[in-house]
């Protein structure tokens, strides 16, 4: 292989791997939500969509970086998270209705209701947060002057990734090592034993309903930096979501991770060597050819390995 | 320490519990017995608070429960061993026993709870960092009880916790249940496994079709003949 084709193979799969750490994170919010709650929020992405009009102003109004409004934008779409769950998603929980589904044909109208509210107050238009480091880059060869190949990290995205990989070790932190994580983790896996052990089985819900879109509020902040803003965006990003709750397994934390990172490697290696404009058919492919030869995901590979299946 | 008075139960429209009263004192170790669908289990899910009389009410140490959230239960020291041992399996053994202490005097105790557990089950303390669902049916259905102890518990119900376990295994559970009561928790028990129950039993209550047909202390029972020829097939 020649050098300029590693050059290209090697930098295809960093921006993969920097772009699979977002979504990663994208995905682990919707797939909380599922364990615990058992609907896909299809809401997931006009969430990150409100977190990122957060740090887009608090930019453009009080020069707040966006890497700072992961501070404000997190905990604002925790309590929007909360009071969805607490207002929206409970009520139609209790009703009987003829549509065993409604809570997600619920989270679609949530959806669609804040997009268009974007749209009223904020415009339709495109707009990027015109931060100065947006375009800036690490070069390989500033740091290894005889390098055979040149690489570049851009800054932005490496940030970002940074931010990314932080939270999602602090959640893992707080999934496993703290009671309050353990009882969401049993909320997911036997509701009616976890309330049986002393579990506030509806605080949870909403907990968790509220820690997914804050999760998904963090990652929105992370991507203002490296993408563009405009109110319809989150359709697209519930689509990434759910392709990767698909591709994670079901409510599985580590299989979203895994998952996001397929998925980022995936569409960079689609844009890079079929086409800019395939990434997106990639998505999807991927995405069928899971659902047909894999459809536990990865999780159901890790859960054969772990429990001798 | 506990009584039932009168409840009614209803799945949806279906009334499965008939107006059922059965007490457990301090102490004293009760057994539910009755064929598969008699509503034994269901007596104790609404005990548990996961189903709600419609009728009647239950006092647990004089306090009327059949309102209180069911999370909130365990905490007063009622515990229900669930049937089907239904473990958290892909937990592990000790997030499982973590699980049954979270509140209270018994998250204070964890640590002391958990060495006492794995006295009781040393198997446990080998696989502690192995996730349940990868130990066999009798290790499964100890921490199923472990976890229960774990909560410091003043009345332990078991469902059906002989279900599926080879005969060796069955006497150990019910080996444990015994030294449990010794150690001064009041049980109550539900089991198809007549003989073994109304052999531990201090008392027993016959359920058939959702109704108390017959009550007794165990040696009574045993040697009933209506019990000898619909439970023990003698």
């Amino acid at each position: 292989m020649t050098s300029a084709l590693l050059e290209v193979l090697l930098q295809t799969l960093i921006s993969g791997i920097l772009l699979g750490g977002l979504y990663a994170l994208i995905g682990i919010g919707m797939t909380l939500i599922m364990g615990v709650m058992k609907i896909i929020n299809l809401a997931h992405g006009e969430l990150m969509m409100v977190a990122m009009y957060v740090a887009y102003w608090m930019f453009v109004l009080f020069h707040i970086d966006p890497y700072l409004s992961v501070l404000i934008a997190t905990p604002l779409l925790f309590f929007l998270g909360v009071g969805i769950q607490k207002f929206l998603i409970n009520p139609v929980l209790k009703v009987d209705s003829i549509l065993p589904e409604n809570q997600v044909i619920l989270t679609v109208g949530i959806g669609m209701v804040l997009a268009n509210l974007a749209t009223i107050f904020f415009t339709a238009d495109y707009r990027s947060t015109p931060v100065n480091y947006a375009t800036s880059a690490w070069y390989l060869s500033d740091y290894w002057r005889s390098s055979p190949i040149e690489l570049s990290l851009s800054v932005p995205w490496t940030v970002s990734f940074g931010f990314a990989l932080f939270i999602t070790v602090a959640l893992w932190f707080f999934l496993t090592k703290t009671d309050a994580g353990k009882s969401i983790r049993a909320t997911a896996q036997d509701m009616e034993t976890a309330l049986l052990m002393g579990v506030n089985v509806k605080l949870m819900r909403v907990v968790t309903f509220g820690i997914g879109s804050g999760l998904v509020g963090a990652a929105g902040c992370l991507f203002i930096p490296i993408y563009y803003l405009f109110p319809s965006l989150g359709g697209q990003f519930t689509l990434i979501a759910f392709v990767i709750t698909i591709l994670g397994g079901l409510g599985s934390t580590v299989g979203a991770i895994l998952g996001g990172l397929i998925l980022g490697i995936f569409e960079s290696m689609t844009a890079t060597y079929v086409g800019m404009g395939w990434a997106p058919v990639g998505r999807f492919a991927i995405f069928i050819a899971c659902l047909i030869f894999l459809p536990g995901g990865v999780a159901s590979l890790l859960r054969r390995k772990r429990l001798g299946k | 320490m506990l009584e039932i008075r009168n409840i009614d139960v209803f799945y949806g429209d279906v009334q499965v519990i008939w107006d059922v009263s059965f007490e457990v004192k301090e102490g004293e170790v009760v057994a539910l017995i009755g064929a598969n669908g008699a509503g034994k289990s269901t007596s104790l899910k609404t005990v548990s608070g996961i189903l709600r009389p419609r009728k009647g009410e239950i006092v647990f140490d004089g306090v009327q429960i059949d309102k209180v959230e069911p999370y909130k239960l365990i905490e007063r020291g009622l515990v229900l061993c669930p049937e089907g041992r239904r473990l958290f399996v892909e937990m592990t053994v000790e997030e499982n026993l973590d699980m049954g202490s979270l509140k209270g005097e018994a998250k204070k105790q964890r640590e002391k709870s958990k060495e006492m557990v794995f006295g009781l089950f040393p198997r446990l303390k080998e696989r502690s960092r192995q996730l349940a669902g990868t130990l066999s049916g009798g290790e499964q259905q100890m921490l199923a009880v472990g976890r229960g102890l774990m909560s410091k518990p003043r009345l332990m119900m078991f469902d059906e916790p002989s279900l599926g376990l080879a005969p060796m295994l069955v006497r150990e559970i019910f080996a444990v249940i015994r030294k449990i009561r010794e150690e001064g928790t009041t049980v109550l028990i539900v089991e198809q496994n007549t003989k073994q129950s109304l052999a531990i039993a201090d008392r027993a209550y016959v359920l058939e079709t959702g109704k108390i047909t017959l009550q007794g202390t165990g040696q009574t029972l045993l040697s009933d003949e209506h019990v000898k020829k619909a439970y023990l097939g003698v």
